[in-house]
């Protein structure tokens, strides 16, 4: 196994809830890979495993390895707030700091890394908003507050942030849950030009979504890991018989 | 058991029954209920207008004498019937506004510890303790005050502040102990529960998605608290102060018994000075003149107008926040 980020044996347990189990599997470097599962299933648990998010939650512990790039995530040397700036995250609700203007969501996160420099700062909101396509819509009113977007416009701008601090991989957690059609197609657009530079791993409850921005899909049951491979091949031939009910709407 | 379940079955009737005939004088009942809980309420605004109209009409000889001398001389002489309230308004507004400015820090670092970094069980036995304190009554920070912390202030700190800072005006004089820094301090350790449970309060209510936001960017708790946590409660916060000012300007007991009852102006913290409670309360019972029970009746006043606003703008604060919250999340 030589992913970016590898999975061995990798389980979550909250107290006697074992919510994610046993899960081995590979994330290909610059790819997307697509979690999909029934509601419940652990799809999230697995998700912010990936970037240490459980250690706010005291009755989380997870087991097993995760590797990313070769190395332990839950290293003793490993710094979980390093790692974050590493492995960033999108949200399932769109969640910018309502006390923040555009400008100032966008380099939130530069600004935790870095002393404040006016020009660089400016950069970066630029070629930021330009990535996620809200430049043209904002660029006008960079000052004014982040709650005047729309929902979409907000999903946008909180990839804006995530993708500012230059991470390497990016989760996202049902980006598009709180968004209307259109919305959800240009986060997919985006979703494929953002592969280029980063490893994206996505949680979606929408198969169409799946089989759209995905190259590699994983089906998860129960916390468990059922089916994983290539996209294309999982929505056509797949190997379980649980995956093709799922996928074809048949679950029961 | 047959026993049992046919005496639930008779129950279950005269439930039935009741339910009838409440049915039949329903309307009525509910027009009596209505009758009276509106007058309760409208009682309580008539006792009301009523304290406020008496507290205009018995200061009139005193405002009508003094006009705004009222607010801007400093001396209150009962013997000569000259009355100026400058010293309690500055006495009660600047004891008031320090004892914020000590207590604000440590009541939001409270809040903080409790709802970002204790473990819930600590948080939430620091949380009922502090509320514990809030239940003393203020006789007791008074008692506790002038025999214990007053003797401390006047052996071991202001000494210790006029060698380091007795050059300059806010710690020149002699050590006495009761003073303005008592009353501060004592108002101050009054504040803390009731700035630090609002605070509590509001912080809870910021959402987690805005907490894991900050995380997910790689911020450390506390960048996580500056940038996502207290800007998202900042004006909650804010008016949970307000409301500590209010009830620090109306305290009367404790800073009575700590502040050194001297109605004088002075930039030293370690000069006694006077409140505007505080000379109500300790003048009334002798204000044979009808010159000077008018002029406390002004210094009460005076003091309801003060509070009136405080909390009106704090209840504006509040509002404001717990509105902005709903529509904050998405
Ligand atoms: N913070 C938590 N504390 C305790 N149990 C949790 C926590 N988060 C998730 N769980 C449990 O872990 C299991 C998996 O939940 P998870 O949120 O990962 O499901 P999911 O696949 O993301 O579902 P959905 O599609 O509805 O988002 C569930 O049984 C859930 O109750
Ligand atoms: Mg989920």
């Amino acid at each position: 196994m030589n992913g970016k980020v590898t999975l061995e044996n990798m389980s979550v347990h909250f107290g006697n809830n074992h919510a994610v189990k046993n899960v081995s599997m590979d994330f290909a470097a610059h790819s997307v890979t697509a979690i999909i599962g029934p509601s419940g299933c652990g799809k999230s648990t697995l998700l912010r495993s990936l970037n240490r998010m459980h250690d706010l939650v005291p009755s989380a512990k997870v087991s097993g390895t995760i590797l990313v790039d070769g190395k332990n995530l839950y290293d003793r040397s490993i710094d979980p707030v390093a790692i974050r700036r590493k492995i960033g995250m999108v949200f399932q609700k769109p969640n910018p700091f309502p006390a923040m203007s555009i400008y100032d969501n966008v380099v939130a996160g530069y600004k935790l890394n870095s002393r404040m420099n006016r020009a660089v700062a400016d950069e970066i909101v630029e070629t930021c908003l330009k990535r996620v396509a809200l430049w043209d819509e904002v660029k006008d009113r960079l000052k004014s507050s982040a709650m005047d977007l729309s929902g979409g416009q907000q999903q946008r701008l909180c990839i804006a942030r995530t993708i500012a601090v230059q991470p390497e991989v990016i989760l996202m957690d049902e980006p598009c849950s709180a968004l209307d059609p259109i919305a959800t197609l240009k986060i997919e657009e985006l979703i494929e030009e953002l592969k280029e530079r980063f490893t994206i791993i996505i949680v979606t409850h929408n198969m169409q979504q799946a089989a759209r921005v995905s190259d590699s899909t994983a089906f998860m049951y129960m916390g468990e890991l059922v089916e994983n491979g290539a996209t294309k091949k999982i929505f056509t031939t797949p190997e379980k018989k649980q995956t093709e009910d799922y996928i074809t709407g048949r679950f029961g | 058991m047959l026993q049992q379940s046919s005496l639930t079955m008779k129950n279950v009737a005269i439930a039935g029954e009741e339910i009838e005939s409440q049915k039949s004088r329903g309307s009525n009942a509910d027009r009596i209920f209505r009758i009276v809980t509106a007058s309760f309420a409208g009682a309580v605004l008539v006792i009301l207008l009523i304290m406020v109209y008496e507290m205009v009409m018995q200061s009139v000889p005193s405002i009508t004498k003094f006009h705004w001398d009222f607010l801007t001389k400093s001396s209150w002489d009962a013997v000569q019937g000259e009355f100026g309230a400058l010293p309690f308004l500055y006495g009660s507004v600047v004891s008031s506004a320090l004892a914020i400015l000590v207590a604000t820090p440590l009541s939001v670092g409270t809040a903080l510890f409790i709802t970002e970094i204790a473990p819930k069980s600590v948080g939430n036995i620091t949380a009922s303790l502090i509320e514990l304190l809030a239940a003393i009554p203020s006789v007791i920070y008074g008692l506790w005050g002038v025999l214990v912390m007053a003797p401390w202030l006047q052996k071991t700190v202001q000494p210790w502040l006029v060698d380091h800072f007795g050059s300059t005006p806010f710690f020149s004089g002699a050590p006495y102990g009761v003073s303005m820094m008592a009353g501060v301090l004592i108002l101050a350790i009054m504040i803390v529960p009731i700035i630090t449970s609002i605070s509590r309060e509001v912080l809870l209510a910021v959402p987690q998605s805005q907490r894991e936001a900050a995380i997910a960017l790689g911020a450390t708790k506390w960048e996580m608290i500056r940038m996502a946590v207290l800007p998202y409660g900042r004006s909650g916060v804010f008016g949970g102060v307000i409301l500590g000012l209010g009830r620090a300007i109306g305290e009367t007991m404790a800073v009575t018994m700590v502040i050194g009852n001297t109605p004088q102006i002075s930039l030293s913290l370690l000069a006694p000075a006077y409140t505007m409670p505080s000379v109500i309360a300790n003048e009334f019972a002798e204000a044979t003149s009808n010159l000077h029970s008018s002029a406390l009746m002004e210094v009460g006043l005076l003091l309801l107008i003060v509070t009136l606003i405080i909390n009106v703008f704090a209840r504006l604060l509040i509002w404001k926040v717990t509105k902005g919250a709903k529509g904050g999340g998405v």
